[in-house]
Order: structure tokens, then C-alpha cells, then sequence
């Protein structure tokens, strides 16, 4: 299964920074699937899905910013009570953490979408699948 | 080829060394009491006539020559010909109010010319190198010293001086110079654009790096040949003693080579202002023995160095070598009572592994009390799509300036290319406190 790419961008914390990653990917014509920002009082890390990381990535960095690629999963939850903590107990049960995790906006089928970044990604990918957990393909995400 | 440009000076007698360092110094008093007012009067004050000195020995004797005494004497008072003997001016930046003035006698250019091709070959020049000259032209004797030395040694030179970095960067590889020479900052900041270009700075011609004008460290050093894949050598200079060419280091590595039978070294503790021990950081001070336009006596240069009497032993030459300079007396950052050199800081950003040297250090005053910020340039090597690995490496930063300061520190990550990068001096200080 191919991997999920996620990129992570280095933003300092002020004014404009964050425009100046969006107004790269509008001008390349990048759609954003998801994203979320961790803070510090100094800086953030904004991490993305896009429907072409490798050009975003290039792009990016051309515009002199620090830019990563990650692998990350697209796991697929029940909308209903309970969905999520399904999910967890079976990380939980299986020992495995998750290193941080957020939704995407848009849906693949009625189910909630969520990204996940986990300690161990091959482990973690063969327990959800091993219980029945739908992990999305990557082309897919970046077809959506 | 012979590794010397005058080895019968270069690798002297050290006593033999010292009758000539003797014999110039007791001519130089004779001929400042006679030319300069300013030494004149000085040695008057004190009461002290050129008679009383007999060698090298008695300059302790004689009174030190300061910056601020140049400054007062803008811009032609203390020149010790007239001025239709002057050749050449210089002026060093100066920051705060009239710049520093310089002139030279077409016997001082010779001897400018000549101590810059000791230079030159003491790097591990061959005449017939093609030298590219990135020092900045013009009033700054960075770019005008280089030159002059090339023309006295036989290197055919491409005064190309500081800026289109670009087109530097082609003409190195249609031009294939063997020798680079520039500052240190400038030669980072010029492998960076050549990557942008696409061009790999280590497939280029270039095998010598003579770089100097502005303090850098050992790991700078290891950087810069990393980088450019040639041997980096510090040359030292001030516009005040004569320009580039009064020290330089050869492939050894292990001190410069100050040309003592022109520049006569003292080290002296800056606050009592006498000698420290052979290898013992202080005040490097100059005598400049045989200059005609502005001899200076015991020139207060505010480089902290050390000196090492001892013969090389990769070139054996017996001219006393002086460090790399540790710091400024002037640079000198006072925290909370801890004496502060950026050089110190270099060192731990560097040691971190791929932290590329921009950086700059702001100091605050936050109350009544001082705050260092080291302000760092984010890459690569340091970012994570976790905050808690930046943060990790933050912390390990932090500390291991903490250490070596004995002083807390703040760190702030700024993006790539957000710190100015300088085509002469590197700016490493910004100090927001008020006087």
C-alpha cells in the first residue's frame, strides 16, 4: 500500500507567514485535503495533505521555505458515538502511540476521515488493517 | 618551488630576527620624534627620548597608539610625510562618526605588495595562479591589498571585489582560479548561490581559500572546506598596521605567521596593558617597524590572540605565530557581568550537526536586567514534522550555549534566509540596550 504523504512546513510565528506557504500553493495550483498547525510561542509546524505533494514540496522549497515530507495514514471512523474510540482501543490494546492526528474536511464515503501519525507507521498500518479498520490509498486522498 | 617568497626573512635566526626588529624599532622612534607632533608630544609627556630606546626590549618603554587616536586626528594630522609624498588613501568604515584614515608612500604599497605575496605563497601559492579576488575594491584595503600582492608575486588576479555573486560564480568556472579569497561569510554566502545554480562548489578549480577581514572559527573552517572542498586559510590584517598581510596562516593550520620583521607583536592584558605569557590570550599589539607615511607605535589592534614563539613545524618558518583571533575587545558582548564572543556561540551552532552559520545575537535589556537572544536560522537537519523533536534540539542548543557562557540564553528559530547575509562584514551583534 502506497504511503500517505503528509508536508510539513517551518512557520515562524508572525504576521504573513502563513499566507505566504497558501499564496505558493495557489499560485501552483495545489488543493489543500487537510491540514493542521502546532504552535509554539515562536513558531509552528503546518502540516498538509495536498493533492500533489511532490510538486507543493518542490515548490515549497524553491520559495525558500523548509519544507518535510512525512508518511501518515488515512484512516476511515464510523460517524457515530463510539466510532473513534473503536479505533483507539484497538491502538491502545496493540501498544501502539499516536504521535498527533487530525480530520480532514471533506469526506471520503459518509464516514469521518481522520490523518494519523503513529510511532510505529508499518505496525500500526498491519493492526488496523488485521481489525478490520479502512485505511484509505493515498492516490485516492489526493483524488478526493 | 620553494615554499617561501623570502626565505632568508621568513625562516631567520630568531636572535637574528630580533637585531633587525631592534635596529627598525630604534630608526622608527627616531623618525616618528621627528615627523609625527602626535609622538612628539606623547613621548615628551613622558618623558621619554628616542635615545632612551636600544632594542626591542625597551618598547615597553613606549607609549600605546589608539583607535580613537586616529579618529581625533582625522583625517591628515598624523601622517609623518607631506602629502605630496602620499601615494595611496584608505578609510575604514566607520560606524560611529569619521571613518579611520590610512595613507601609504609608494615605498609603503611596495612593501603592501610584498608582504601579501608572503602571504600568498605562505597559503601555498604558486606563481602563475589565476587568484579570485572577492574582497570589496575601494576604499576598504581588503580588495586593493589582495591585488597588490598578486601583482608583486606573480599571480595574475580578477579584481571581481564583493556582489553579482551569480556572475562570480560563473566566472570561477570559466576563469578556473586556484585561489579564492574573500571573507569567510562571503564564501558561504557564495556556495549557497551556486547550488541555487544548480553548480556543486567542489567540482569547481578552486584548491586555496585565503579568507579573513572579519573573525570566524574552527568550525567555520570546517564548513567552508566541506563545502568548497579546498583548504581555508586565515590571513590577518588591518587597514591601521597596513591592510591584509600582516599574519597568515600556512597549510599547517596552527597559527599565523605574523611578517615580525615589518610588525613587530606584543600580547598585553587590555586591562593593565602589560605583557601576558607566551600563550595566554590578550591584546594582540603592533609595532609597525619600517612604514614611512603613518608609522603607528604599539597600535592597539583590540584582537585577542595568543603568540607562539616556537619554529613551525609543518613549514618552519621562525616568524612568531599568533591565533586565530579569539574575539574583540570592542566585540565583546558584557551580559550580566560574562564576557560574550559570537565566536563562542559559533562553535556549539556548528558542532550540532548541518546547522549552517546564520545566526545572529540580540541583546536586551528587559528591566534592569540583559538578555541574550540567539536568533537561528532553521534547516533541514533541525526541522521535524514534530514540535517536540525542534523542541528537543532547541533545549540541546540552549544548554550547550548555557555551558559555555555560564549564562542563560534565549534561542528563537526564524525561517531560512530571514537573517541579512552580508557581502563584507558579517552582522552577528544586534544590541537593543541603551547606553
Amino acid at each position: 500500500m502506497e504511503n500517505l504523504i503528509q508536508l510539513s512546513v517551518f512557520i515562524e510565528n508572525r504576521k504573513g507567514r502563513l499566507r505566504g506557504v497558501t499564496k505558493v500553493l495557489k499560485d501552483t495550483g495545489i488543493d489543500i485535503r487537510a491540514l493542521s498547525i502546532a504552535e509554539t510561542q515562536d513558531f509552528g509546524v503546518l502540516r498538509l495533505i495536498v493533492n500533489n505533494p511532490d510538486l507543493a514540496y518542490e515548490k515549497l522549497r524553491e520559495n525558500g521555505f523548509i519544507v518535510k515530507k512525512t508518511k501518515v495514514l488515512a484512516v476511515e471512523v464510523d460517524d457515530r458515538p463510539g466510532g473513534f474510540d473503536n479505533v483507539l482501543e484497538v491502538l491502545e490494546k496493540n501498544n501502539i502511540n499516536i504521535e498527533y492526528m487530525y480530520a480532514f474536511v471533506e469526506k471520503h464515503s459518509d464516514k469521518a476521515l481522520l490523518v494519523m501519525r503513529f510511532d510505529d507507521m508499518e505496525k500500526a498500518l498491519k493492526i488496523l488493517l488485521d481489525n478490520k479498520i479502512n485505511v484509505i490509498e493515498a492516490q485516492k486522498i489526493y483524488n478526493i | 618551488m620553494s615554499i617561501y617568497y623570502q626565505k632568508d626573512i621568513e625562516t631567520m635566526d630568531p636572535e637574528k630576527l630580533r637585531d633587525l626588529q631592534s635596529k627598525r624599532l630604534c630608526e622608527l622612534v627616531k623618525y616618528v620624534y621627528s615627523r609625527q607632533h602626535f609622538y612628539q608630544s606623547k613621548f615628551d609627556e613622558i618623558g621619554i627620548k628616542p635615545s632612551d630606546i636600544k632594542s626591542v626590549d625597551d618598547i615597553k618603554k613606549l607609549p600605546f597608539t589608539t583607535k580613537d587616536d586616529l579618529r581625533e586626528n582625522y583625517p591628515f594630522k598624523l601622517l609623518a610625510v607631506s602629502l605630496s609624498e602620499v601615494a595611496e588613501i584608505h578609510a575604514s568604515s566607520g560606524t560611529t562618526g569619521k571613518p579611520t584614515v590610512v595613507a601609504y608612500t609608494n615605498n609603503d604599497l611596495k612593501l603592501w605588495g610584498e608582504v601579501m605575496a608572503r602571504a600568498i605563497v605562505c597559503a601555498g601559492g604558486r606563481k602563475g595562479d589565476i587568484i579570485h579576488n572577492g574582497y570589496g575594491y575601494g576604499l576598504f584595503t581588503g580588495g586593493l591589498g589582495v591585488h597588490y600582492g598578486a601583482l608583486t608575486g606573480g599571480f595574475p588576479v580578477v579584481p571581481v571585489s564583493s556582489g553579482a555573486t551569480k556572475r562570480q560564480i560563473m566566472l570561477i568556472q570559466d576563469f578556473k582560479p586556484r585561489i579564492l579569497t574573500c571573507t569567510p561569510s562571503y564564501s558561504l554566502h557564495m556556495a549557497e548561490e551556486a547550488k541555487e545554480m544548480g553548480v556543486d562548489p567542489r567540482e569547481l578549480s578552486l584548491e586555496i581559500g585565503i579568507f579573513g577581514a572579519e573573525p570566524w572559527s574552527q568550525s567555520m573552517r570546517k564548513e567552508i572546506e566541506k563545502i568548497w572542498g579546498l583548504k581555508a586559510l586565515d590571513i590577518y590584517g588591518l587597514s591601521e598596521i597596513i591592510g591584509p598581510g600582516v599574519a597568515m596562516e600556512c597549510p599547517g593550520q596552527d597559527g599565523l605567521h605574523i611578517f615580525a620583521d615589518h610588525f613587530f607583536p606584543e600580547v598585553i592584558n587590555p586591562a593593565t596593558g602589560e605583557h601576558v605569557k607566551e600563550g595566554e590570550d590578550g591584546e594582540l599589539v603592533i609595532t609597525t617597524l619600517t612604514k614611512e607615511a603613518l608609522p603607528l607605535i604599539r597600535y592597539r589592534t583590540r584582537d585577542i590572540v595568543s603568540i607562539n614563539y616556537s619554529v613551525c613545524p609543518h613549514c618552519g618558518r621562525t616568524l612568531p605565530r599568533i591565533s586565530k583571533v579569539k574575539g574583540r575587545t570592542d566585540d565583546m558582548l558584557i551580559i550580566r557581568g560574562v564576557n560574550v564572543f559570537p565566536s563562542q556561540i559559533e562553535e556549539v551552532l556548528l558542532k550540532i550537526e548541518g546547522v549552517e552559520p546564520h545566526y545572529v545575537l540580540e541583546v536586551d535589556r528587559i528591566g534592569s536586567l540583559d538578555q541574550l537572544t540567539v536568533v537561528v536560522e532553521v534547516n533541514e537537519t533541525i526541522f521535524s514534522d514534530e514540535v517536540k523533536e525542534i523542541e528537543r534540539l532547541e533545549t540541546k542548543i540552549k544548554r550547550e550555549i548555557e555551558s559555555i557562557l555560564n549564562l542563560r540564553v534565549n534561542l528563537r528559530l526564524v525561517e531560512p534566509k530571514t537573517i541579512e547575509r552580508s557581502m563584507g562584514k558579517a552582522k552577528r551583534i544586534i544590541d537593543k540596550r541603551i547606553n
